[in-house]
């Protein structure tokens, strides 16, 4: 791996709880099982799908605008230890607190002596990654404080004792009829009689969460994007439920991954447009909420930002992988993803999923850690074509795969059962005659060929092809062959 | 013009009939083609697993081989892919920097069959005959990574013949993947499941398409199905006639 000295230290992610799993073909074997699920995401990312075509189909320099996202985050990265001192910086001369933390544990420390400060037992939460990947409400349940998620669909899969398996639509495993049982069963005062139109469903959330804003004292978020220059925060959202939890308590602490911050407010101009259409299909997202440090007399009066490291340093330090880290979470890549709409978003074990989640999970955790994730992926593209930042997610997880091999080889004795294979073939490959010679024994294999001519089973590792697939039997005279013997010479 | 094969080892090892053709084709149209005979694989099946370090020899063996040439060409998109997007990039890696600037030389020449044919010799009736029911499934990289565009299917509609059917949600990956396939089975098959039955839907007598490592795919799986469907390569389409068919 090439690495680069970034004037910061690096820091792997040491509590990686949320962003690993189990491998990804046996939790994607039980996720194909299924039908409900494939159904209703096989419908759901339709749809989101149809939606953003049509809404980046009508923007005339769409392809510019990404390639502005990507130069702008690409130079960002190359300078991120100074946008952060800046950062810090703006937001203390505004009024606000500024904290670092190295990994999951550290951050989950600092905002849980934050609320303690308050007396307050309850917070209220704004959808954040961030807070997911270092398992924040854990943490706090487990200080006695209670975390409350007020994005409708964060509370259906909170309500559910269940897991987020979608970036932006947490609960896109779940249809209708399910979240109103959900409802029914664990939401505190619900009427019995809730149909599961998606009206009445929203209005039961509404009249529960209503009563939550209004006694809260502490609010938790992330971030969409952090101003360096300026010091402002944003959050980007669709509901309002943000932008309540965002100016009615008293306390308001943010974190966010230190790659969120862009350097000038200009900056926002070009990801406020590519982040809606690209991943609710919106135009324009209903609610931007922007806040630069304290603003006496409106709004939370004790403001603290916590900036999260957990292995993005250690990516940044990757100078192909680093890219991964221009992502602004749009979700675009899980949506078009044949895997992921296929498997949902639990197969990847991980608060990242989907195309995305198979690069960023392993660099965060290093590779060796989630080690299946990488080889999550057909490679077929569909992912970059659509990224707002034209991140090119195929290439990262070849990269990632090659990062694997190579580290399996440096820690490890023996090669692999895999390794030894490729090297055997990279042998036979590596000279014409050798090649010819396989081929030629190769063409015994046309015993194993059945009546059809096809064959039908074959020995592991190759048994997981012929469980459902024919391979044709060799056939009698390869190419090259029937080259020399029709056209004798050879170039 | 002189045209430098390179056939693939897939198809020289377990689809000759792909190569035959698409010597074929080429000479029916006037064009010389020569077979650098000591080729053998472009290395992607190597790269895409993480295997670079082997594959840099399978790079160098590329480009000395058709570095001679003003054209090559190759009957897959996915190998013509991993030519141009990934050969210079594994000689990087590798630290061999002379090596990638001769890689990108000679990828910048190397087309994918329907590439050549269109963009290159700039014809689109090739003169073949084919009087069958046909859907093509466009393969991703010769779509997203080639961005081929709709050349197969401007080729294949001056058929004679041919009776040419829209394949549903005709950009969704088959699921073939290389190792992907062996490595993620299960959730490949499904992908492959879903193909199959837009396949099955048009009721096509053939599945085309322009890459035989996804044509062992389908026509594997339609076999097994006993679907009666079969697949043949886009080459074998071009270059059959009424006294050659395919
Ligand atoms: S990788 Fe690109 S498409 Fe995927 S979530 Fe991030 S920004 Fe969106």
């Amino acid at each position: 791996m090439t690495s680069t000295f970034l004037g910061l230290p690096t820091v792997a992610a040491t509590d990686t709880e949320h962003l690993r799993g189990e491998p990804f073909p046996v939790a994607a074997r039980r996720a194909l099982a299924d039908g409900q699920l494939r159904a209703n995401l096989g419908r759901a990312t339709r749809t989101i799908r149809a939606k953003r075509q049509a809404v980046v189909d009508e923007v005339d320099d769409w392809q510019e605008l990404r390639e502005a996202g990507r130069a702008l985050k690409a130079a960002t990265m190359a300078r991120l230890d100074e946008h952060l001192e800046q950062l810090e910086a703006a937001v203390t001369a505004r009024g606000g607190t500024v904290h670092w933390a190295r990994d999951a544990a550290e951050a989950n420390a600092v905002v849980t002596e934050l609320v303690r400060a308050t007396g307050s037992d309850e917070v209220v939460k704004v959808k954040s990654m961030a807070t997911q990947e270092i398992g924040l409400n854990e943490a706090l349940a487990s200080a006695g404080i209670a975390a409350l998620e007020t994005d409708l669909a964060e509370l259906i899969v909170q309500l559910g004792n269940d897991r987020p398996s979608h970036i932006l639509v947490p609960a896109i495993h779940r249809n209708r009829a399910e979240i109103r049982e959900i409802f029914r069963r664990e939401m505190p005062g619900v009427d019995p009689d809730l149909t599961d139109d998606p009206r009445q469903l929203a209005m039961a959330a509404r009249r529960f969460l209503r009563s939550k804003f209004l006694s809260a004292r502490v609010a938790v978020s992330g971030a969409n994007f952090a101003v360096a220059e300026t010091g402002t925060l944003a959050v980007v959202e669709s509901e309002g439920n943000g932008r309540m939890c965002l100016t009615l308590p008293q306390t308001l602490i943010t974190v966010m991954g230190i790659e969120k911050l862009v350097p000038a407010w200009q900056d926002l101009e070009v990801f406020l447009q590519l982040l809606p259409r690209s991943s609710t299909g919106e135009r324009m997202n209903p609610y931007t909420s922007m806040w630069t440090g304290v603003t006496p007399g409106d709004g939370p009066q004790d403001v603290h930002l916590v900036l999260l490291d957990n292995g993005r340093t250690a990516t940044l330090a990757d100078e192909v992988g680093r890219e991964a880290l221009h992502c602004i979470r749009c979700s675009a890549c899980l949506n078009v993803c044949p895997v992921y709409e296929r498997v949902g978003g639990h197969a990847y074990g991980s608060v990242y999923p989907g195309p995305i989640g198979a690069v960023l999970s392993p660099q965060l955790t290093g590779v060796e850690q989630n080690a299946t994730l990488p080889y999550a992926s057909s490679l077929c593209g569909a992912c970059l074509d659509v990224c707002p930042v034209k991140i090119d997610i195929p290439s990262l997880l070849v990269h990632l795969r090659a990062q694997h091999v190579e580290q399996h080889r440096a820690t490890h004795r023996l090669p692999s059962p895999e390794a030894v294979t490729m090297a055997a073939a990279g042998w036979v490959m590596g000279d014409e005659r050798r090649f010819a010679a396989a081929q030629r024994a190769g063409g015994a294999g046309r015993l194993l060929g059945g009546r059809r001519g096809v064959i039908a089973t074959l020995p592991p590792p190759l048994a997981g092809w012929t469980s459902s697939r024919d391979l044709p039997a060799p056939p009698a005279e390869s190419f090259r062959a029937w080259w020399r013997r029709t056209r004798g010479e050879v170039s | 013009m002189r045209v430098a094969l390179f056939v693939t080892c897939l198809a020289d090892t377990l689809f000759p009939s792909v190569g035959q053709a698409t010597v074929r084709l080429l000479e029916r149209l006037g064009h010389e083609v020569v077979f650098p005979s000591e080729q053998t694989c472009c290395g992607q099946m190597h790269i895409n697993t993480g295997y670079q370090r082997e594959a840099v020899p399978l790079v160098r063996r590329f480009v000395e081989q058709f570095e001679p040439y003003d054209a090559v060409v190759a009957p897959s998109g996915s190998c013509v892919g991993s030519v141009r997007h990934q050969h210079a990039m594994v000689a990087r890696r590798a630290g061999e920097e002379a090596l990638a600037l001769r890689a990108e030389s000679v990828a910048a020449r190397t087309y994918e069959l329907s590439q050549l044919l269109v963009d290159v010799l700039g014809v689109e009736d090739v003169g073949a005959h084919f009087p069958h029911r046909v859907t093509y499934h466009p393969t991703c990289h010769s779509l997203r990574l080639l961005r081929v565009g709709d050349a197969p299917l401007r080729l294949l509609q001056q058929v004679r013949g041919i009776e040419l059917v829209e394949l549903p949600d005709a950009d969704q990956c088959c699921g073939f993947g290389g190792t992907f396939a062996v490595k993620n089975a299960d959730t490949s098959t499904a992908m492959l499941a879903d193909k199959m039955r837009h396949v099955l839907s048009t009721g096509a007598e053939v599945c085309s398409a322009g890459d035989s490592s996804c044509l062992m795919h389908i026509g594997g799986g339609l076999s097994r199905l006993r679907s009666g469907t079969r697949t043949l390569h886009l080459a074998e389409i071009l270059a059959s006639t009424e006294k050659e068919p395919a």
